[in-house]
């Protein structure tokens, strides 16, 4: 596809979000036409208005006060028309950004996990809210400018002719300059503004960096240096920013001149046809009255116009992103909502392989079969592929080949919300909502009441410093915890999972943030979770997996042991080499 | 706010003679109404063409030196502003440098962030748009109002009236939708806030099958946002309406006055038509001032926040002059006398009565539960933070009395959270140590247990993305362990610096670090005991209190929580063997 097939594509996208608007948008389109001639016809009966007061003695006082009534008919019709318009297009270019922004966000919903895990956060971040917004401005906003600009130059042609079309020749043939020059002024800026953006970015980056790491940065003394790393760009940035402010603010005052200029001309000419010394059309005072403020706005709409242009491609542009992550890949599934409600919990790997990069083959050939009630601890050095056995078992991700099955049933028949729901996880990097503490262990199970939550928290040993916040159990964390610790936003996690009771179990470094001891409490509260139910234990502490009924363990994406802890350290391999460096000094 | 104007100090010249010409264009955009007036009355009216023709090249050339002005004032308000905006954001960045930990604790980084970007963005752009434009405006309408003062004085007051009718209905509508506009701001800060929520939650969130109430919140939040939007834009749309029925009322009056007074010989045509111009240009003018009043009250915002946060108090405490500042020789290295802290507003105390004393060469274990007071405790050492009460002493001297820049220079600090900078190896590496060689680098990185990152990276000058993003979690820890060697530093401080170590690299770390050759005292916070079981010292934390002081085999014996501990890792008693 070219560009400009591209951009058809993008701008009938576009019209199918104003399409529940059309209504709306069609009366919009009339009452800013109505009103723009109105407005428009105002200089012409100023025009017939002077040239009733010709001189002492010599006016016309009941012409006067027809075409004065007149004027302010035609106001009244211009200022409602002009109001309705405005109200219509706010409902529809926000209506729009918000119907936009759902569909987005039911995308990002159904979005892979490897899309969300392999895009950049502030990226789609920025699609949806401020790429929606330059859409909603330049789209919509836009293109209505645009409508009122082309009929505004319309009417004033239309107008002007019909006073005088030699002088009306006269305006179309030197409104071109004005555009010119503003061209000109526009394509040179581009180049500076593009290189006081990129310096801008440099900075804010640099900013983000040092600031968010402060704390390091003053550790070291180097508050000094950052300081003089940053001031160099932003001396950098000022040149920028003078010569890109500068230039773009030559526009107004350029077309400006050729403005005055194109006045000057229209006040020479025309008065020399009122004199009668260029025999053509005859021209009255109030004619050429009417045709300089004619000559004056003319211009105008122009500049707006090839303004919005640059706005339009720059909001095409953003629509297309826009699009390209509400098309984008969903998740879909084989079968809807199939597979058992409540499961045993047997679960089997066979010949699983897996890879992130096509090329770096992560996972190859595993086989595992695990019987319902068992617990599982997998251990092995960091990149082992522990996490990525629970990506496969959660299906955030699909196995490149082989597959697991839950009960004899290959999971990818089973919905993703039925297979998910079976399992209870808790991850290592905890994750919070901006929400109470009390949503927050809810949020499996939204309508548990007070008394099952405080049980939830009480088993986790969590109760205690919760009833201690400012609010308790309503306190609202903030994004990301707030202020929490990395162990209280752990105990509330595990507190989520003994809410809801799943069958099956996944701890990936559950309790890597709480200290021993109140890991060994809760451990109890664990033991008592993990009876009869298949789980899936990651730690980095042997101490917390020596009692699993089996141990895999894994080294560069394979399972190079399994057994219990006393079989894996008789045999002496590589389990016994990570239990022994425990005790190394 | 008065505050922020010293930012401009540099460019006095540049602040006042931007307006004073763009003033200059003003009026002479002022002269052409009359011009105009006097080509109908004399030029045309009374046939006199040679005055057309004279007064056309004025107009001309009324506009060729407005033009120049105006150039040259653009060019001097672009100077002052981005000088402006430069100097602001050199001073929030100063002021953030030159903050306490606590400090920081307090305003929180994303503020800190948001001001030096976003806000000083949005001062710097606000100074433009005053200099070149708002102060325009005001002398076209002003202007207007005076030069029709020369044409007729009756009708001149016509026009004042009409200029403070329309600043009222300006004034009521911008008043009124400020408030909306914050609200929708917030409404949007939260649709935002939702997105990324969702994004960085997405593992919990499915696992959850929470897809269908995140939607319904989404939803809701979005509508929120769309209705307050829906209602400023209705405030807002009043505007242009209200403007345009003001105006023409005020000409419909005029050419009602103004066709009495021609008819008398008061007035002639083309004053009336040199007044109806007036009143166009007012126009112009009045709604460019109207957008341009809501872009500056934005900026005026900023400016605001900017310059309380740089009225905000902050900064290290001064040392105290005071006569034990001598290095006493044969003191301990770091010495705590009954320290208590207690954090802002707070109400229990995050560490109390803690005492201990540590050589030269010792190693010192802190151990205990999450919250315990253990990063507390090595934070008082480079006085991140101070006590509250007791006294830390660094070679026999209370560490208040120090300067804190040579303090912190004599310690190396690996902090729990690993980050690193953008730049090289290197770079970062000169954070520990300015004027370390490569082979004092390569030293530390070995030391450290670094080399595989050097052979993964490919050498000193191997690329680090922002954070160290591009190193994975163990590399980054051990690349902060070995910044902090290269400094051979005399208090070496290692916060719970092995969880992203495997246990056996975590030994063999801890092992180098207690053979170096300028025997640093070193603090190993820690989860595990045996990361700790070989310090010369252990001190057990609990709830901020020491429970327990001693050797790995005296704690066993004398401190039960100690003991809890270590059988929660290594499993009871004898089964340890194995």
């Amino acid at each position: 596809m070219n560009k400009t097939a591209r951009r058809a594509a993008t701008v009938r996208r576009m019209l199918r979000f104003v399409k529940p608007y059309g209504f709306s948008f069609v009366i919009s389109l009339v009452t800013g036409a109505v009103s723009v001639a109105a407005l428009m016809y105002i200089p012409v009966l100023v025009g017939r208005a002077v040239d009733m007061i010709a001189g002492e003695g010599n006016v016309d006082f009941s012409g006067v006060s027809g075409v004065l009534i007149r004027i302010g008919a035609v106001i009244a019709v211009s200022a409602v028309f002009q109001w309705i318009m405005t109200a219509l297009n706010n409902r529809i270019t926000y209506n729009v950004v918000r119907d936009m922004r759902r569909q987005a966000f039911g995308t990002i919903q159904a979005l892979p996990v490897s899309y969300i895990d392999s895009h950049s956060h502030g990226s789609v971040v920025s699609r949806v809210i401020s790429d929606v917004d330059v859409i909603s401005d330049g789209l919509l906003l836009g293109f209505s400018q645009l409508f009122t600009g082309v009929l505004t130059i319309v009417a004033t042609l239309v107008f002007m002719i019909r006073i005088n079309p030699v002088l009306a020749a006269v305006v179309a043939v030197l409104t071109p300059l004005s555009l010119f020059v503003s061209r000109f002024v526009a394509s040179r800026t581009f180049g500076y503004f593009r290189e006081q953006a990129e310096i801008c970015e440099e900075e804010t980056a640099l900013a983000e960096e040092i600031v968010s790491s402060q704390k390091t940065v003053k550790a070291f003394s180097m508050e000094d240096g950052v300081r003089e790393k940053f001031r160099q760009v932003n001396g950098r940035l000022e040149k920028a920013t003078v010569r890109a402010v500068f230039f773009s603010s030559l526009v107004n005052p350029s077309t400006r001149f050729v403005n005055g200029f194109v006045y000057a001309v229209v006040a020479l000419i025309g008065s020399f046809i009122v004199l009668g010394d260029i025999p053509v059309w005859a021209l009255t005072v109030g004619g050429l009255s009417s045709f300089l403020s004619y000559a004056n706005q003319y211009t105008k709409p122009f500049n707006e116009i090839s303004g919005v242009i640059s706005e339009l491609q720059n909001a095409i542009a953003c629509a297309a992103r826009v699009f390209e992550l509400i098309d984008g890949e969903r998740e879909t599934e084989k079968v809807g909502g199939a597979g058992p409600e409540r499961v045993r919990g047997d679960v089997e790997f066979r010949d699983l392989s897996f890879s992130y990069k096509k090329d770096k083959p992560l996972l190859t050939g595993v086989d595992l079969s695990v019987a319902a009630g068992q617990q599982i601890a997998i251990v092995g050095p960091t990149g082992c592929g522990k996490t990525t056995l629970i990506n496969l078992l959660m299906r955030f991700y699909e196995p490149d080949g082989g597959r697991i099955t839950l009960d004899g049933v290959d999971i990818r028949s089973i919905s993703r919300h039925r297979l998910r729901s079976n399992y209870g996880m808790v991850l290592q990097d905890t994750w919070l909502k901006n929400a109470s503490v009390r949503d927050n262990i809810a949020l499996g199970k939204p309508d548990a009441t007070d008394e099952e939550i405080v049980a939830a928290a009480e088993a986790v040993h969590a109760h205690s410093f919760i009833k201690r916040l400012p609010d308790g159990y309503n306190t609202v964390l903030g994004e990301d915890g707030g202020s929490l610790s990395a162990g209280q936003k752990q105990l509330i996690s595990v507190a989520r999972v003994m809410l809801c009771l799943p069958p099956m179990l996944i701890l990936d470094e559950a309790t890597s943030s709480i200290d021993t001891r109140t890991e060994m409490e809760i451990q109890t509260s664990f033991s008592r979770l993990m009876k009869g139910r298949t789980s899936f234990v990651v730690a980095h502490r042997l101490s917390t997996v020596r009692g699993a009924d089996r141990i895999i363990v894994m080294r560069e994406g394979d399972i190079v042991e399994s057994g219990t802890h006393r079989e894996l350290l008789e045999a002496g391999g590589f389990y016994r080499h990570l239990y022994d460096s425990q005790f190394a000094h | 706010m008065r505050l922020l104007v010293k930012y401009l100090r540099g460019y006095g010249r540049e602040t006042v003679l931007s307006p004073l010409f763009k003033f200059l264009e003003a009026v002479f955009e002022l002269l052409i109404p009359l011009v105009v007036a006097g080509v109908i009355d004399r030029g045309i009216n009374a046939g006199d063409r040679g005055f057309v023709i004279r007064m056309v090249c004025l107009m001309i050339l009324l506009g060729a030196a407005g033009f120049g002005l105006s150039v040259t004032g653009q060019y001097f308000a672009a100077k002052a502003s981005a000088g402006f905006g430069t100097g602001i954001r050199e001073a929030i960045f100063g002021k953030i440098e030159g903050m306490s930990y606590s400090d920081l604790d307090g305003i929180g980084i994303p503020t800190l962030i948001n001001r030096l970007t976003a806000d000083s963005n949005q001062a710097q752009s606000g100074l433009n748009i005053l200099l070149r434009l708002v102060l325009r405006s005001p002398f076209i309408i002003v202007g207007s109002a005076v030069m029709t003062f020369t044409i007729n004085v009756p009708v001149a007051l016509i026009f004042t009236a009409t200029i403070l009718v329309l600043a009222g209905v300006m004034l009521a509508v911008v008043l009124s939708s400020v408030p909306v506009y914050r609200r929708s701001q917030a409404a949007l800060d939260r649709v935002t806030e939702l997105t990324r929520e969702n994004l960085t939650g997405v593992r919990v969130l499915r696992a959850f099958c929470r897809e269908e109430e995140e939607i319904k919140e989404f939803d809701r939040a979005t509508g929120k946002l769309a209705g307050l939007q829906r209602l400023a834009g209705r405030i807002s749309a009043v505007m242009n309406p209200a403007t345009y029925v003001i105006i023409n009322a005020a000409l419909i009056i005029l050419i009602r006055v103004g066709a009495v007074k021609v008819n008398t010989g008061v007035m002639t045509q083309g004053q009336i038509i040199a007044l109806y111009n007036y009143m166009a240009q007012m126009l112009v003018e009045l709604l460019k001032l109207a957008n341009l009043l809501v872009m500056l009250s934005r900026s005026y915002a900023s400016a605001g926040r900017i310059a309380s946060l740089l009225d905000t108090e902050t900064g290290e405490t001064a040392p105290v002059a005071s006569g034990e500042q001598e290095k006493r020789e044969g003191a301990p290295r770091v010495e705590f006398r009954d320290v208590s802290v207690k954090y802002g507003r707070s109400s229990g105390e995050a560490l109390s009565g803690v005492s201990f004393k540590a050589y030269p060469g010792d190693t010192v274990g802190i151990i205990g539960g999450t919250g315990s007071g253990k990063t507390t405790l090595v934070n008082l050492i480079p006085r991140f933070y101070d006590c509250t009460s007791g006294e830390v002493l660094i070679d026999g001297a209370d560490s208040r009395t120090l300067d804190i820049r040579d303090l912190r220079m004599r310690c190396g600090v690996v902090p729990q959270k690993a980050v690193l900078f953008k730049g090289t190896l290197r770079e970062n590496l000169l954070w520990g140590n300015p004027s370390a060689t490569d082979e004092e680098m390569l030293d530390a990185l070995r030391l450290a247990e670094a080399e595989e990152v050097l052979e993964k990276t490919g050498g000193l000058d191997a690329h680090v993305e922002q954070y160290g993003k591009n190193l994975s979690g163990g590399q980054r820890q051990r690349v902060t362990v070995a910044r902090a060697l290269v400094r051979r530093p005399e208090i070496l401080i290692l916060d719970d610096s092995g969880s992203a170590l495997d246990y056996a690299t975590d030994a063999r770390l801890r092992s180098s670090i207690s053979s170096l050759d300028y025997r640093p005292t070193t603090f190993i916070i820690s989860q595990r005991t045996s990361s700790v079981m070989n310090a010369d010292l252990i001190v057990v934390l609990e709830d901020g209190e020491v429970v327990g002081a001693g050797t790995h085999g005296e704690l066993l014996k004398t401190c039960p929580v100690y003991r809890e501990i270590h059988d929660v890792q290594f499993g009871e008693g004898g089964d340890d063997g194995e």
